[in-house]
């Protein structure tokens, strides 16, 4: 059996890999969440006052919804080539396929995350600060969606409903990494305290979901 | 196959929650007093906290079931699970309409972003998702395993719904009943815990009807294959006696072509 880490990193350069090829983030996710942004902007009146206050949660809402989608890809980008067999046979450990998945997603949440700071930057008007509480929180967060999204993936991978069924059990489970990261960033982009209380809370769930999906995911291949 | 899922147990059990309601109906309604601050509304508790208890309780059958499941492969407690997840719902269901009408007799509101009312929602819908992942698993051991997995995040949540209210000042008042003490007494006490006995009674009734129908959904899903083999052999077997009974015909309908007889030469020449 290939050793966790080898695992994790060959198959975080296949996923990679497959997206550099295919450029569904560039292409397809990027202009969604970009058109999410701007959909929130006509649906709460482009009064700078509210986009301003609200600016945390819209910043997170977006990243949560984008982050289904690319959970969805990261599931089927080998049951698209019935490569799952392929997978579930290469020796590879099951906990290091789940890292590599995970750490792919995050990859694609990140540079997706850079474009919407900026746009919440331009079309928000709210000015980032607070770096360092805003990228740990950024980075915890992101780690923890990607690790419960890349695991719901893989619980609805090949099910007739799996499309809709992914939100619904994932984004309940998110609800506590959507309260911190948005109290976290809250609190980094107006200074106040509490915020590293806020982001040790997305850094748990973050650990608990990258565990439960590394003792999980051998069996979820074994049935896929 | 049985044709009921009825026993004398869950009679006995059907017979004693409905007794039992009838009994708890006046108590709670007349015969407990009103609370100096909330009134009536005081009343909602004998069916709100009582809910919210089986809602642990089903939650709790689940994680167990994913446990049993996980390790040892036991169809048993995978059904529990099952059987566990759909009465959760249920039951969560209860505490959310329940909770809302009493908040709004002493809130104002039906709904307040507090920490135990949002985890309860996010409890439900994690219940009812278990349910859905379960109905969309075609393969019996897949849909076992998958859900056996998700059921294991649901105990995490339901020990942030109990402790919601300690871990944050929120609207929702604390624990009535806990270690230190009860904050009702007397006939309060008793109907609240008359209420409880008779809720988890008609939660084993209905778990133990659902577990039943489980168990006959499964025989059917696993026997469906071997009757489904036993057709198309009976089917084969059918087919091949009608091409032999075919050909039969077929022979008879057929005229015999006299064939000359040769004769062969004497013996000994003529």
């Amino acid at each position: 059996m290939i050793s966790v880490l080898r695992s994790a990193s060959l198959v975080l350069r296949k996923d990679l890999l497959a997206e550099w090829r295919s450029r569904v983030v560039v292409g397809q996710i990027l202009p969604f969440s970009i058109v999410l942004l701007l959909v929130f902007g006509f649906a709460l009146d482009p009064d700078r006052q509210v986009l301003e206050a609200a600016t945390p949660g819209l910043f997170w809402i977006t990243v949560l919804l984008v982050s289904m989608i690319a959970a969805q890809r990261s599931a089927a980008i080998e049951a698209g080539d019935g490569a799952t067999d392929g997978l579930r046979l290469s020796g590879l450990d099951p906990a290091g396929i789940f890292i590599g998945k995970t750490l792919a997603v995050v990859v694609q949440l990140v540079l997706l995350e850079v474009v919407l700071a900026l746009g919440v930057t331009v079309l928000f008007g709210r000015e980032l600060g607070g770096w360092l509480l805003l990228v740990t929180a950024t980075g915890l967060a992101t780690i923890a969606i990607a690790a419960a999204g890349t695991l719901g993936g893989t619980l609805t991978q090949g099910l007739a409903a799996g499309q809709t069924l992914l939100p619904v059990l994932v984004l309940p489970a998110l609800v506590p990494v959507l309260l911190g990261a948005t109290q976290a960033w809250e609190a980094a982009l107006s200074g106040q305290d509490g915020g590293w209380g806020w982001a040790g809370m997305c850094g748990v769930v973050a650990v608990l979901a990258l565990l439960l999906g590394a003792a999980s995911y051998g069996s979820l291949l074994d049935e896929g | 196959m049985d044709s009921t899922t009825g026993s004398k147990a869950t009679r006995l059990m059907g017979i004693f929650v409905l007794l039992g309601t009838a009994l708890a109906l006046p108590m709670a309604l007349a015969w407990t007093g009103r609370d100096v601050t909330q009134g009536d509304a005081v009343r909602f508790i004998y069916l709100h906290v009582p809910a919210a208890w089986t809602m642990y309780l089903s939650v709790f059958a689940v994680f167990i079931g994913s446990v049993m499941w996980l390790r040892r492969r036991s169809v048993f407690w995978d059904m529990v699970a099952e059987a566990a997840s759909e009465i959760g719902v249920v039951f969560a269901l209860l505490v959310l309409v329940t909770g809302a009408l009493w908040g709004n007799l002493t809130w104002g509101t039906y709904w307040e972003w507090d920490a135990r009312m949002t985890s309860t929602a996010v409890l439900t819908i994690l219940l009812a998702g278990h349910v859905a992942l379960r109905q969309a698993t075609p393969d019996v051991d897949g849909r076992a395993t998958r859900s056996a997995w998700l059921g294991l995040a649901l105990l995490p949540n339901a020990i942030i719904v109990h402790y919601a209210v300690d871990w944050w000042r929120g609207l929702h008042q604390e624990a009535t009943i806990g270690p230190t003490g009860a904050e009702i007494q007397d006939l309060q006490l008793f109907t609240w815990m008359f209420s409880a006995v008779i809720m988890t009674t008609a939660w084993a009734w209905l778990m133990t009807h659902r577990f039943r129908v489980g168990f006959l959904a499964r025989q059917l899903d696993v026997g469906g294959v071997s009757t489904a083999l036993a057709e198309r052999r009976a089917e084969a077997d059918r087919t091949w006696v009608d091409q032999v009974d075919r050909a039969d015909d077929l022979d008879a309908a057929t005229p015999v072509q006299a064939t000359p007889v040769h004769r062969s030469a004497p013996e000994g020449g003529a």
